[in-house]
């Protein structure tokens, strides 16, 4: 705590009324939006816990679907996001369901369904003063907060996959902060999460799909 | 690099290099961070300016929250003043209009700066912009503020809480009146010793400030406690000012002030279950909006 900034004090500059309930909202809609192509054509919200309760007194859902656009937490078009969806043809429902008790308060699914017909889906939760963090991807527990650039990839569970990875990251001279492998069921899809100190380059996605394995490689940054 | 984890440290700090909080706190961060002090002035100069922005705009734009509970107060403010019938005087005043500003802002998705969270964003700005126009005080010497302001919210995360849930609304407001109250010392040629003491001051006069918000919107009571944090702060800086020395230095303050919080039953800590949130006339507003 001894390393707080003065801008983690006098901050975040954010659009109101709650950096939990508005600007966390934004936040993870923002980092859900990076893990599909776009264009997004269809995104549902699912709500749990106080999200469920008081979404709308806290522009919760103009605050998501906001994310979803890519606006950041500052930006001043979230308080437009509807008409802004609406204008660009981006379909949105809000589905507020309370009767999930054992979950964080403030979590939300996040369905999306770009213009292939692809779909992902994301759970995030909004754990306080703005901060997030993704708990699920298309159901698999994972877990990653954005504050690093990550590199996301979608494998099948095989050996050599890993070590396919951290090759390439160190030809391209990428320093790995945190690494994590995340999996259902042996021999299924898992998901490998890279968090790295510098920003990745965008040619680390071409060579990491160079590999019978590998399914998907997203950068999150 | 240059750090503190206590204001008695951070006042060793600005004894030993003969200067300011705002000094201190600007070489941390530049050590801290890895960046210059223009970088980080710049930028306290952005948050500043989006201070200035939401205070404008909630007088010439006045917005209904999203909750329906608030919206106009900041203009009232500025209408009773400028018709000549304000009985607060001129700064105390405009701290108040400006406070409630920023709130009204927050609460209707306008772009904020928390400070040090957004339910408490309206004092600092309230107290140094209204500071500002009375005395013709500098841009420069406002961002300084702000990181004076910053040191003393710095040392309440770090050894206490700014969270309502945690602590109730003193150390939500309470502690951004106390931040506001230091930066005001400072700009008004206080020494760093004064500052604190005027931050200790503000916790002592709003203890156990409870966090009960009506229907768990960051609207009501807490855009009037904006206003009351900033007036507090004003009276804490001008006590510290005139010499007046308090008992209880901010470290133990700040200790005080926390274990108060824990101590504050889970209804009285951000979660609408007591206090203003359950008034039968506030409730029964809020069935009014929701249906």
């Amino acid at each position: 705590m001894a390393n707080i900034s003065a801008f983690e004090v006098l901050g975040p500059n954010m659009i109101g009324p709650s950096s939990s309930h508005t600007a966390g909202a934004c936040s993870v809609a923002f980092l859900a939006q990076k893990m599909i192509k776009h264009p997004i054509t269809e995104v549902k919200f699912t709500l749990y816990g106080s999200f469920a309760h008081t979404y709308a007194g806290h522009g919760t859902d103009r605050a998501l679907l906001g994310g979803i656009q890519g606006f950041d937490t500052d930006d001043k078009r979230i308080r437009d996001s509807f008409k802004i969806a609406d204008e660009n043809g981006l379909k949105y429902t809000f589905v507020p369901d309370d009767t999930v008790e054992d979950i964080y308060p403030n979590t939300v699914d996040i369905e999306m369904k770009n213009a292939e017909g692809k779909t992902v889906t994301v759970r995030g939760e909004s754990i306080g003063g703005g901060k997030v963090k993704i708990v699920k991807i298309n159901g698999v527990d994972v877990e990653f907060t954005g504050e690093y650039s990550a590199l996301i990839v979608t494998q099948q569970d095989v050996r050599g996959v890993v070590a396919h990875i951290t090759a390439v990251l160190s030809h391209l001279g990428v320093n790995i902060a945190f690494m994590r492998l995340f999996r259902e069921d042996k021999g299924q899809i898992a998901y490998t999460i890279v968090e790295t100190d510098g920003r990745l380059p965008a040619s680390v996605v071409e060579f990491i799909l160079d590999n019978p394995n590998v399914k998907d490689a997203m950068i999150v940054q | 690099m240059i750090n503190f984890r206590t204001a008695e440290e951070l006042l060793e700090l600005c004894s030993e290099h003969s200067t300011t909080i705002s000094d201190i706190m600007k070489r941390r961060e530049c050590d801290l961070t890895e960046k210059t002090e223009e970088e980080i002035t710049a930028r306290m100069m952005k948050s500043l300016q989006i201070m200035k922005d939401s205070v404008r705009d909630a007088i010439d734009v006045p917005q209904k929250s999203m909750g329906g509970l608030i919206g106009g107060e900041s203009k009232k403010l500025h209408d009773h003043y400028h018709a000549g019938k304000s009985i607060a005087g001129d700064l105390v005043s405009h701290a108040i209009a400006y406070s409630m500003g920023v709130l009204e802002v927050n609460a209707s998705m306008g772009l904020i700066v928390a400070a040090p969270t957004a339910g408490s964003s309206g004092v600092i700005p309230g107290v140094i912009l209204a500071l500002q126009k009375e005395y013709d005080l500098k841009d420069e010497e406002l961002v300084d503020a702000l990181f004076n302001a910053s040191a003393i919210g710095y040392l309440a995360m770090n050894n206490a809480t700014v969270a309502g849930a945690v602590g109730g609304c003193q150390a939500e407001i309470g502690v951004a009146a106390a931040m506001a109250a230091s930066a005001a010392v400072e700009l008004m040629g206080g020494t760093p010793k004064q500052c604190t003491e005027a931050a200790s001051t503000v916790l002592m006069n709003m203890l156990g400030l409870v966090c009960d918000p009506v229907g768990g919107l960051v609207e009501y009571p807490c855009q009037n406690r904006n206003a009351s944090g900033a007036a507090n702060a004003i009276i804490a800086a001008e006590m510290s000012l005139a010499g007046i020395s308090q008992l209880i230095p901010l470290d133990e303050m700040m200790d005080i002030m926390y274990t108060v919080g824990r101590k504050l039953p889970p209804e009285l800590r951000e979660t609408a279950l007591g206090g203003c949130a359950t008034a039968p006339s506030a409730c029964a507003r809020c069935k009014i909006l929701h249906n």
